[in-house]
């Protein structure tokens, strides 16, 4: 018996270095050497090029003038600027776009996913069409057509095309009328947060009613009445108004309402729309992932179509949509860097280009545009993984 | 007698089968068909209207611009300049050279010909399941192929005159780049992804690293940073081709997604496999290249499939830093004041993207007609 423990606890014997631990230990050291050794070599390479260039090395240049327009922004922003300033437009126009990219691209693309699979013939087949399309062609290439081949040719100012609402567009770009709210519209605001906060809690309510006594409550009405008649009742009692700034020509361009440059407008299409196709694919996958067989229980339970959609085959399909569609979203984000071809100043444009060929500090903004970007990944991948903790499937 | 009589008169066996019925009108035929794909509830009804309308609006514009009042022979762009002219197809005929050698000298162009044919030789053999001879050729392909399109495209030895990289372009570099980047990535993907899953803390964290922080960036921040800091990696007074920049972007950058593709392959095998490569005696490389792999990358070809295609659609990225793509050669050609007009951009822009649809979309059909061919029955 202590013998069979002995022989256990002792490995059995192996030369020196046939030993796997100590092979590992040495790959490891192998590694870590090359490694070492690469990086002091191109430290050196790195460090003698620069002397020749006689370039220095820091990130002080963030606190001088970055001397240059930028013609998009949303924060106050002049050639005095800093250049930490003009970093922080194109950071935030990066993450303007991307915003209002991702919300047009998860609705479309959703609409896509359930067109191609639906059983009308002729709506399945248009979006298969759309879908194989527009992912087989590169991004660039669609923002050259939209910029280049739609945008630029529109016509001019004098002949610009007009839609109803104050909506203009013309080479310059699109004009949209500005709503300009009055004093008395935050009871408005506050009389819908207040109507969002009550439904909520009737809904728990309700919830837990349905869940006791299996009596239901119309809680879709209860919603449309406090959310819509709530705000309406109180915009009128209040006498809150809203007036419209409407795009008016002057001179030899519009002004007044939003202005959107071309390049937005482009940025935007083209981002939307490519990756509706795949955010489509990723919806229609999931989708096609709940078993059949799911909705034949859930309609022998008795489920009404609501509930059975509702409660058992949406949270089925969402499991597997969710992972993709995050890093769809950002894909989207990180695609938006391609406005560099196009001119909409966003984070690569100002930074990686007009940044860094005025400073030529190439290190230092290489370094700096990729934390962003890693900082954006790295959040979406976080949330990533507490989405699928919280959702994954607790098998044994 | 008689009970033969009654059994004579009660049964009837038939003695020959009935002939077939028709099937109902309403499960069959066109007539069913429209009923059950085209009006089956009102609403559906109404989407298929609106979806007709919607063709109907869309579709005689566009044939009209495409090949009703397409201009597809003239001189110059004057035909094109007409009111109500279609695409200028005549313009791309005309600049067709630009598009797929790009600045290569025309006496030489003879090299890059030979250079698509060779490859086209090599590529078929090597996706028609039912030839010979896989490794021998894929060796070739992937490479004896690449070395053989650098000496005849670069020349400088045998006898060829030397063409600078600087003068490749169009459709070839287009090609050249996709065809570098696969050969490159799938081989350090793969490594990449097997480091991933070591048990050794310091292989695994360095692939982990490399991984991640390619995945996280554009590509556009890659190619930016090959293009301005490569040239500060390497000793002083050597000079790296531009081209060469960009290649090794690409490379690495879509290393970092075929590893996390190969990841999945080797996760989705059941433990059970590695355990018997281990239980056989075979050594880690052995098992790998014996069982783990060979499973792995099956269950995973369409995921490399498409990082082929993500990748080829990349290549377009290299015009942003100064190289002419099929992509950048367009958009030159674009401004060119011989053909202006005002649908010459469009036209270029379509043409460039019918040429990336028939790649990528050639690529997809054939994953999944390997997928379906691959499929040797452990579907859930």
């Amino acid at each position: 018996m202590a013998d069979i423990e002995a022989r256990q606890k002792s490995p059995p014997k192996t030369s020196f270095w046939n030993d796997p631990k100590i092979r590992g230990l040495f790959y490891q050291f192998v590694v870590m050497g090359a490694l070492a050794a690469f990086a002091i070599f191109i430290a050196l390479n790195t460090a003698a090029n620069l002397a020749r260039q006689g370039k220095t090395t820091g990130f002080e240049f963030f606190f001088s003038t970055a001397g240059f327009d930028i013609f998009f922004t949303l924060i106050p922003y002049s050639r005095a600027s800093f250049y930490w300033e003009a970093f922080l437009v194109g950071l935030l126009n990066t993450l303007l776009v991307s915003a209002i990219g991702i919300v047009i691209a998860t609705f479309l693309g959703f609409f896509l996913g359930i067109a191609r699979l639906s059983p009308n013939w002729i709506v399945a087949r248009i979006a298969t069409v759309y879908v194989e399309i527009i992912r087989n062609i590169p991004l660039l290439l669609q923002l050259f057509f939209w910029y280049f081949a739609v945008l630029k040719t529109l016509p001019g100012v004098r002949q610009s095309l007009e839609f109803a609402g104050g909506t203009i567009l013309n080479q310059r770009g699109l004009y949209l009328a500005r709503p300009l709210p009055d004093d008395n519209f935050t009871f408005v605001i506050w009389a819908f947060l207040i109507a969002i906060v009550a439904w909520l809690v009737v809904k728990a309510w309700a919830k837990r009613r349905l869940e006791s006594t299996g009596k239901r409550f119309p809680v879709a009405w209860t919603f449309l009445v406090l959310v819509v008649f709530l705000p309406a009742i109180t915009w009128l009692t209040t006498g809150a108004n809203v007036a419209f700034e409407y795009p008016e020509l002057s001179g030899f361009n519009f002004v007044g309402g939003i202005e959107l440059p071309p390049e937005f407008v482009a940025l935007l299409l083209g981002l939307s729309l490519y990756t509706a196709a795949f955010i489509g694919e990723t919806v229609r996958a999931g989708i096609l992932a709940v078993d059949h067989g799911q909705t034949e229980a859930a309609q022998s339970l008795g489920f009404r179509d609501g509930d059975r959609l509702r409660l058992v085959v949406i949270p089925q399909a969402m499991r597997v949509i969710v992972p993709p569609l995050t890093s769809q979203y950002l894909n989207l984000t990180k695609n938006s860097s391609l406005a560099a071809a196009i001119g909409y100043p966003e984070l690569v444009s100002v930074f990686l280009g007009t940044t860094l060929n005025q400073t030529g500090r190439a290190i230092e903004v290489v370094f700096i545009t990729m934390l962003v970007y890693l900082t954006l990944s790295l959040v979406t991948s976080v949330f990533m993984n507490w989405y699928n903790a919280r959702v994954a499937l607790v098998e044994r | 007698m008689s009970t033969t009589n009654a059994t004579k008169e009660i049964s009837f066996v038939r003695e020959e089968m009935l002939p077939e019925m028709p099937a109902p009108s309403s499960v069959v035929g066109p007539v069913a068909w429209i009923r059950s794909s085209l009006f089956s509830s009102p609403g559906n009804s109404i989407l298929t209207i609106a979806s007709a309308l919607l063709l109907l609006w869309i579709m005689p514009p566009l044939y009209n611009f495409l090949i009703g009042n397409a201009v597809f022979i003239a001189e110059d762009g004057a035909a094109c300049r007409v009111e109500g002219a279609g695409a200028c197809w005549a313009f791309i005929w005309s600049r067709m050279d630009f598009f797929i050698y790009g600045f290569f000298p025309a006496e030489e162009q003879w090299r890059v010909n030979i250079a698509f044919a060779l490859g086209l030789v090599l590529i078929v053999p090597l996706m028609w399941p039912e030839l010979p001879f896989k490794v021998v050729n894929a060796l070739a392909f992937f490479v004896g192929y690449p070395i053989i399109v650098f000496i005849l495209l670069s020349g400088g030895m045998f006898g060829l005159t030397e063409v600078p990289t600087v003068n490749w372009g169009g459709l070839t570099v287009t090609l050249i780049i996709g065809l570098v980047g696969i050969v490159t990535s799938l081989p350090l993907g793969i490594v990449l992804a097997l480091g991933r899953q070591s048990k050794m803390p310091v292989i695994k964290s360095v692939c982990v690293m490399f991984i991640e922080l390619w995945r996280a960036v554009p590509l556009i921040t890659v190619l930016f940073m090959a293009s301005v800091m490569l040239p500060l990696f390497v000793p002083v007074g050597v000079s790296v081709d531009k081209l060469l920049r960009a290649l090794v972007g690409v490379s690495l950058f879509s290393a970092a997604y075929m590893a996390e593709v190969v990841r999945g392959g080797l996760q989705a095998l059941p433990r059970g496999q590695y355990e018997a490569a281990g239980a056989l005696g075979l050594n880690y490389w052995k098992s790998m290249s014996f069982i783990i792999l060979p499973q792995a990358l099956k269950h995973v070809i369409p995921g490399i499939v498409n990082s082929f295609i993500a990748l080829f659609k990349d290549t377009s990225l290299v015009s942003i830093v100064g190289i002419f793509d099929l992509l950048n050669t367009v958009q030159a050609s674009n401004s060119d004041l011989n053909w202006a007009s005002e649908q010459q951009a469009v036209t270029g822009y379509i043409f460039a993207a019918a040429v990336f649809w028939v790649f990528c979309f050639s690529m997809s059909r054939y994953s999944i007609y390997m997928e379906h061919r691959l499929h040797t029955g452990h579907k859930r």
